[in-house]
């Protein structure tokens, strides 16, 4: 069908379809790739503030902005052939890896979530899992029918919870619970069932006080502080009433670029990390932060649009997952530094300073505008 | 199914994502909205909250500490300074193990566990987040060394330097000038928290309370930006803070230093006063106590053994202690006799035995020198041997002749009874009995024997060593009222509600004055008239050179009843049962400018115990007197200063 409407596209918008053509020949997606250079130059700017007008921070994130492009790049070559061919083995080495976390993994603020390579280099086998299971996943509902039966149902639910289990011991909750959102998402998108769907909600929330019984005391403490951050206003309701405050007193247009007090004078934590979207607030104000959610909703706009496109299940649902992982992201973020959500280690996407973070996002949209451009028939 | 299992149902599949693309989209878009509207409450609807509550984090309003004024002494001396003093401070939120952090201070600066106990108290206070809370304070130099050595292993603890009170004196000054002390929870709740918002102390007795609004000054304020750590970015605007009034006392340093070291280690009081001005020219208490130690805040074993000492350093006999008058009445009942013209000069009792006796009664009220042989007695004695031989039959007959309503009001007019201190609040205002209050405090009614005890100074009578200077004053005035004071210079604001003057005692005839002047006088100098004819201080001040003529009275306030028809015997008593030693002088007789009251704790006998010591502070005033000029006519005849 699409193929028709490009025959009769007039001469008159050649140029333009050209563009289109020659990104295809690269394996790219130039409105997406335009959308992610605009967030991250925002967020460059953001960052520089955030880091009290320093230039280094800022030349190490454009490096690793720079590094992750090279990846998204390189992921977009590869034919979505291959990701389907690998996924179920990609999973495998994933678990092994995170079951030698367990025994060899090191630790940082009492949690084990680094391996060690060659004792240098180090990463975080939770990170490649956060694509590996949503390709796993693709590539399981790919062979099968869909909307997809209860049985298939429960190995999804296997293949998610194994993962997510090894990772919610390490402990971090964060990265289990987004793992676990990119799987469900996948199930979401695959046409589980709503009756399914509401189900397992009030099955979930039957058993929150169980939850409550298995969570650590610092993770009850984050759920305390959320309710009542006043309870403990020098312990752990700090960071949330600096953020709120900050953002708060940002006002409609903001104190004015690298004006910000509760950042600059070191009352906000975290602030070139998780909580940098206060610094935007608080210096841009309404208006700053209404600028970056456009951007943001145009880019899962774009995400929505391809994984549409995508020509298979497995596109589909590796396309659809990748981007509304990425809006999980987003609003588990600013939910939680402006205090509507528990506090969880997640970065706010393409912003918050640090290399792991993007480099997983990009390879994502790599993989994305690879599902996009393979197609078995050509332009 | 109408379809073969085989083959997949791509459009379907296809449409079945579309579906859910779009619902997720549109969940999507809602939640971006929940969002939006979670910061649309934030940095719309609460921004004044948001605004307030950022700027009370980075601007704090620092107060500045005033400098609290200097007292001086009438020459100049410093008698209370400020001296920078070095406290250890300790940031809780900098602190990374406070426990941990107590213990590495207490081995390093080897604490013991009292000190150890009050940093916790100290700690366990309420401050604002970042207020640095100081737990230790005048660290020595070498304490500061140790601490400055480990400081990087101490996040969090640091040394910061104060001025605070300084007493150069030590000892010396403690009960004349007070001190200030740090400010206790109830202090806290009585002051306003403003003023007080840049130290740590309050003046809490004497002049230092007195005059508290005068020295404190008045704080100064900062505005500043503050970063989280509390550190101060950069000063918005600020009011200097203004220094305290400085205050000069008529104390002399000089004076006071030799009062103290004539009473040496005796338990006593020393008050002496300008009869011209009513000023405070010495106030000695013994012992005393270092006031440094309570300007940094004393431990508990120090407090407490100052506290329970037997010796009481604490308590200040000059200005609190009440002690029978004992002798040193006299002059005073023989003024009040003259001026009701119960008596005149000339009066004299005859054949005096040595024993008193009230009609109708059998008991005896005994005279000093009467022994159990029957000797004793002074003869025949007017006015003037009964002062300078001090002899008690004269005034008991005297003090039934006035009869108690008499004695009391004529004696109220010289201060007896009454606080008339200006500015050291702690003052007592003594006893001087009456009808009433005897009736009221003890429910009994006055008797007869009560009168006769009163006319020696014994019995309920109570006075301070204040009260009996400045009354001895009086006398040296001629009537003209003395008003005690510490204050020469500086401080009006605390003057304002001062209690009212008396009036001067007017009504006695000069002649009087004259009299009781030479007859005290006769005290001291009269000597080599033989046996029971000297002056009852002579033998012990007396016989040797004094460059000038003082008028002196020794009295003897006793501490154990002695039984009727005993003898006080001081061997047989032990060191705390022993009389009190009264002596009361001014000087010189002509144109008097010191008044003194000397008392001795369980000293034994006035003229004995009690003169030395007051010729030894009077020798010191005295000490460029040049009698060749005092006794110009002009200076005999004109009386003393106004």
């Amino acid at each position: 069908m699409s193929q028709d409407f490009v025959r009769r596209m007039p001469q008159g918008s050649f140029s333009l379809q050209r563009k289109a053509a020659m990104g295809a020949k690269f394996h790219l997606d130039l409105p997406l790739i335009l959308l992610l250079l605009l967030i991250c130059s925002y967020g460059l700017v953001i960052l520089y503030s955030a880091v009290g007008h320093e230039t280094g921070p800022v030349i190490s994130q454009l490096v690793k902005i720079g590094v992750a492009t090279v990846v998204m790049v390189f992921m977009a070559q590869i034919a979505p052939i291959f990701y389907l061919r690998l996924a179920p083995f990609l999973f495998l080495l994933g678990l092994v890896l995170l079951v030698l976390v367990i025994f060899f993994g090191y630790e940082v603020n009492g949690s084990a979530r680094w391996l060690r390579v060659g004792g240098m280099f180090t990463f975080q086998p939770s990170e490649i899992m956060k694509l590996v299971i949503p390709m796993t996943l693709a590539w399981y509902f790919h062979e099968r029918h869909l909307p997809p039966r209860a049985k298939h149902l429960i190995w999804a639910a296997v293949i998610i919870g194994i993962p997510v289990v090894l990772i919610g011991i390490q402990p971090d909750l964060g990265t289990a619970i987004l793992i676990g959102a990119s799987g469900l998402l996948v199930i979401l998108l695959a046409g589980i069932s709503w009756r399914y769907v509401f189900g397992a909600i009030g099955l979930g929330l039957m058993s929150a006080p169980a939850l409550w019984y298995v969570m650590r005391d610092y993770q009850r403490q984050r759920v305390l502080t959320l309710l009542n951050p006043e309870s403990d206003p020098l312990g752990s309701g700090w960071n949330i009433i600096q953020s709120k405050t900050a953002i708060g007193s940002g006002g409609l247009f903001g104190k004015g670029l690298f004006q910000g007090t509760q950042s600059h004078l070191d009352f906000l934590p975290e602030s070139q990390t998780d909580f940098i979207i206060a610094v935007l607030a608080e210096e841009l104000g309404l208006v700053g932060v209404l600028v970056l959610l456009t951007l943001y909703v145009m880019l899962m706009g774009r995400g929505v649009l391809m994984a549409v496109q995508a020509q298979d299940t497995f596109g589909r649902l590796l396309a659809g997952s990748i981007t509304f992982t990425f809006f999980v992201y987003v609003f588990v973020n600013i939910g939680m530094v402006s205090g509507i959500l528990p506090v969880v280690g997640v970065p706010l996407p393409l912003v918050s300073s640090g290399g792991t973070s993007i480099l997983t996002l990009f390879a994502g949209f790599g993989i994305l505008m690879s599902i996009h451009t393979h197609r078995r028939i050509s332009l | 199914m109408a379809e073969p299992l085989a083959l997949k149902d791509h459009s379907g599949e296809s449409q079945i994502f579309l579906d859910r693309a779009v619902i997720g989209f549109v969940l999507l878009l809602l939640l971006t909205l929940l969002l939006v509207a979670r910061m649309f409450y934030l940095q719309i609807v609460q921004h004044d909250l948001f605004t307030t509550l950022s700027d009370r984090n980075r601007i704090q309003a620092k107060s500045v500490p005033p400098i609290r004024g200097l007292i001086f002494d009438r020459h100049g001396a410093l008698i209370a300074d400020n001296s920078p003093s070095y406290s250890l401070t300790i940031t809780k939120e900098l602190v990374l193990d406070l426990e941990q952090t107590i213990n590495d201070v207490s081995d390093i600066l080897e604490l013991s566990d009292d000190q150890v106990e009050s940093f916790r108290r100290r700690l366990a206070r309420r401050q604002r987040p970042f207020e640095s809370v100081p737990i230790l304070f005048r660290l020595t130099p070498s304490e500061i060394a140790r601490i400055s050595v480990n400081s990087y292993t101490l996040p969090g603890v640091e040394v910061e330097a104060h001025l605070v009170r300084h007493y150069p004196l030590d000892e010396l000054m403690a009960h004349a000038v007070g001190s200030v002390r740090r400010i206790n929870e109830d202090d806290a709740r009585r002051i306003d928290p403003v003023a007080y918002s840049g130290t740590n102390h309050i003046g809490k007795i004497g002049v230092e309370r007195f005059y508290e609004s005068d020295l404190l000054g008045k704080v100064g304020y900062q505005r500043v930006e503050t970063d989280a750590r509390g550190r101060v970015m950069k000063v918005l605007d600020s009011t200097p803070p203004v220094p305290g009034n400085n205050l000069v006392l008529h104390v002399d340093t000089g004076l006071q230093q030799a009062a103290s070291d004539a009473l040496g280690d005796r338990r006593g009081a020393v008050v002496a006063i300008e009869p011209s001005s009513g000023g405070i020219l010495a106030l000695v208490s013994k012992p005393s106590y270092d006031p440094n130690l309570f300007v940094a805040g004393i431990d508990y074993k120090t407090y407490s053994a100052l506290r329970d000492s037997i010796d009481v350093p604490l308590f200040n006999r000059a200005i609190q202690g009440q002690y029978e008058p004992g002798s040193t009445l006299k002059p005073f009942i023989g003024l009040v006799g003259l001026a009701t013209n119960t008596i005149t000069p000339e009066y004299t009792l005859m054949n005096d035995p040595g024993y008193y006796q009230l009609p109708g009664s059998s008991r005896l009220y005994r005279d000093w020198n009467w022994t159990k042989a029957g000797y004793g007695g002074h003869g025949n004695v007017n006015l003037q041997k009964a002062i300078y031989r001090s002899c008690n039959i004269y005034f008991y007959d005297l003090a039934v002749k006035l009869g108690i309503d008499q004695i009391h009001d004529n004696l109220s007019l010289f201060g007896f009874g009454i606080n008339t201190a200006v500015d050291l609040p702690e003052a007592s205002s003594g006893l001087l009995p009456s009808r009433a209050w005897k009736e009221g405090a003890r429910g009994e009614p006055w008797y007869p024997g009560d009168t006769v005890n009163i006319g020696i100074g014994q019995g309920d009578a109570l006075v301070t060593p204040l009260q009996l200077a400045a009354a001895v004053a009086v006398i040296a005035n001629r009537g003209k009222m003395v008003t005690p004071r510490m204050l020469k210079a500086g401080g009006g604001a605390s003057l304002a509600s001062v209690r009212p003057q008396l009036p001067d005692v007017d009504h006695i005839p000069d002649a009087y004055w004259d009299l009781m002047t030479e007859s005290m006088s006769m005290v001291v100098h009269r000597g080599n008239m033989g046996f029971g004819e000297n002056g009852t201080a002579w033998a012990y001040i007396g016989r040797d050179d004094i460059a000038y003529r003082m008028a002196g009275k020794s009295g003897t306030a006793q501490v154990v009843g002695i039984p009727q028809g005993e003898l006080y015997e001081e061997d047989d008593l032990t060191e705390r049962q022993r009389k009190h030693a009264w002596f009361v002088a001014f000087a010189p007789i002509e144109n008097p400018t010191i008044a003194i009251a000397v008392l001795v704790e369980n000293g034994g006998g006035g003229s004995k115990y009690g003169s030395p010591v007051a010729r030894k502070v009077l020798d010191y005033y005295l000490r460029d007197y040049q009698p060749a000029v005092a006794k110009t006519p002009a200076a005999t005849t004109e009386g003393p200063l106004p």
